[in-house]
């Protein structure tokens, strides 16, 4: 790895944009987490691949039953975010701190008993393809649970109805549409009631109205299991569907955060671009290899001969 | 879809990775080639700290002798028959000048049984089997399938190398067992049913000079080749980087690199053994 590279303090036109808590959005959850205890905190991550620096002294707290939903441009660093979280990677610098443990000071056998109190939807569903939908939801319960197979079989049909599977566990990965393997995915995730739900990019590449379908199994998730839950995407309808605050994600920092309510109404021409999906604005108007350093994080930029 | 950084990302946590930025002093074949041996030594060293450690997935272990097994065993009599046949041919009119023809059994036996038998059936089976361990792994890496088993508390070395390569182990010698006898037959068939030597003294000479420690060493030779091939058939899929072109590169590396190991090994065991 490349030596650690602390990034540059944040002058105050590079501070978030926040927004006073506003009422929950009408087609969110239905109640905002009254908690207020930090579960997870990242603090000024940085994470460079070669010479690309794709997170850039990131800073975000999620808090106890929150649902917290990061936007953003593919490349902007979402993924990366969110595999810092559960420890698949670890920081160049800064830190990632779960339940009071920072997690990139754990061993590998200690972040593997870690894991348990997450539960993680890959983007693309990452099922095991070798196994059919049923042994698919019941691996995390075989590996971590000491449930009898009547057990078992129990709780995947518990999972696969709140998915809206029910009666599906006999097909083969392969017979799945791309929307039945991203709820699949959720089923596997919420199989063996894990404390902090993770989900990654849950509609790229789904049509809308499955797209609108897969928020609503997530909007429903969050209201019966009462977790922790993180989103990424760059689907805003999706965003104001599950979150109970939102962040945006560019360059490698947030650069916005707020209620799905104040989210819609922050000032900063880079949110309202990525809100109302314009080509021209600010976010488009950054170049590429712009900001501290050589090789920043991704996003909107174009080359700089398109700026010409 | 996938970014640039994103895609970099499930590669960062392999060794060596994650370093495009430095400047190396080595050419770039010998970095190339430290790289892929440290990556074997550190999965050899994962393979050996996990193999002890419970669960044990007896089915998983058997199902995967199957597969290294059952799917190469055609293959692999198919080659030993026409070897042990050939050597027969060859060696039958040599020897047939010195009039020492009732030596082919001898060198039949002895060659199918300490060599050509334990290397054959392992470039084969890293042909087949060890090719299909790099593709299945390679495939689980780029669709995140090996990010998933990590995530749900499951340690991907235990769960999809431990049985592989300990499927491996057991099943080449059981393989080259086949494989010698099959051999032998087919020496036997070209010398007495073709050439016309005495069945009875064929026979003879065939189990006359070759003993146990012959059969032995060949069986430890396919244990080991067994393990070579496994290893380096999960280790180029394990670390599987660029999607179904990474995925195509892994399983013909897992060949490439498979028969050389194999063959360089042959040339150490056999300075060892004999």
């Amino acid at each position: 790895m490349d030596a650690p590279t602390p990034g540059p303090v944040p002058g105050p036109a590079e501070r978030p944009a926040h927004a006073a808590p506003g009422p929950p959005d009408r087609r969110g959850p239905a109640a905002t987490p009254e908690s207020g205890k930090p579960r997870i905190q990242l603090r000024g991550l940085v994470k460079s691949f070669g010479s690309k620096r794709v997170l850039d002294g990131l800073d975000l707290e999620v808090e106890e039953g929150e649902s917290m939903v990061i936007i953003g441009a593919s490349g902007t660093g979402k993924s990366v975010t969110l595999k810092h979280i559960i420890g698949l990677l670890k920081p160049d610098a800064g830190s990632v701190v779960v339940d009071g443990v920072a997690i990139e000071q754990l061993d590998d056998r200690a972040i593997t008993e870690f894991r348990r109190r997450f539960g993680m939807a890959f983007q693309e569903g990452a099922l095991f393809d070798s196994m059919n939908v049923f042994d698919n939801v019941a691996f995390p319960l075989r590996r971590l649970s000491r449930k009898s197979p009547r057990e078992i079989r129990q709780r995947v049909d518990e999972c696969l109805a709140m998915v809206r599977l029910d009666g599906l566990g006999a097909r083969d990965i392969s017979e799945l549409s791309g929307g039945m393997r991203r709820r699949v995915g959720f089923a596997r995730a919420i199989a063996h009631e894990p404390e902090i739900l993770l989900f990654d990019e849950p509609t790229t590449g789904l049509d809308p109205v499955t797209a609108a379908l897969i928020g609503e199994v997530i909007r429903d998730i969050g209201e019966r299991l009462e977790r922790t839950m993180v989103t990424i995407t760059h689907d805003m309808h999706v965003a104001f569907r599950v979150a109970h605050r939102i962040a945006m994600l560019d360059h490698g920092k947030i650069i916005a955060e707020a209620p799905p309510e104040g989210f819609r109404q922050l000032s900063d021409a880079r949110v309202q671009q990525f809100i109302h999906g314009e080509a021209e604005g600010p976010l488009t108007d950054q170049p590429a290899g712009g900001g501290a350093g050589s090789g920043e994080a991704g996003g909107f930029g174009r080359r700089p001969s398109a700026n010409r | 879809m996938e970014s640039e950084g994103e895609a970099a990302a499930g590669a960062s946590r392999m060794p060596g990775a994650g370093e495009g930025g430095k400047t190396s002093l080595l050419p770039a074949f010998v970095e190339r080639f430290l790289l892929q041996m440290g990556r074997f030594v550190h999965m050899l060293g994962r393979l050996f700290a996990w193999t002890p450690r419970p669960p044990y997935d007896w089915r998983e272990l058997l199902r995967q002798m199957v597969k290294v097994g059952v799917s190469s065993t055609p293959v692999v009599l198919l080659t030993a028959l026409f070897t042990g046949m050939v050597l027969a041919l060859q060696t039958f009119t040599v020897l047939k000048r010195f009039a020492a023809e009732s030596y082919v059994g001898t060198l039949v036996a002895l060659s199918m049984v300490r060599e050509l038998s334990p290397v054959l059936t392992s470039l084969i089976v890293a042909g087949r089997a060890g090719s299909a361990m790099g593709a299945e792994l390679g495939t689980m890496r780029v669709t995140e399938q090996i990010d998933a088993l990590e995530v749900m508390a499951t340690d991907p070395i235990h769960y999809l190398v431990v049985p592989r390569v300990w499927a491996a182990v057991l099943t080449m010698p059981l393989l080259v067992v086949m494989a010698d006898g099959v051999g032998i037959a087919g020496g036997y068939f070209v010398s007495v049913v073709l050439m016309g030597a005495n069945p009875v003294s064929y026979l003879n000479t065939s189990f006359q000079y070759t003993n146990l420690n012959d059969l032995l060493s060949g069986l430890i030779k396919a244990a080991v080749f067994g393990l070579l091939l496994a290893t380096i058939g999960c280790q180029q899929g394990f670390y599987t980087t660029g999607g179904a072109e990474g995925v195509g590169r892994s399983t013909t590396a897992a060949v490439v690199l498979a028969s050389i190991a194999i063959l360089a090994a042959d040339f150490f065991l056999t300075k060892l053994l004999f």
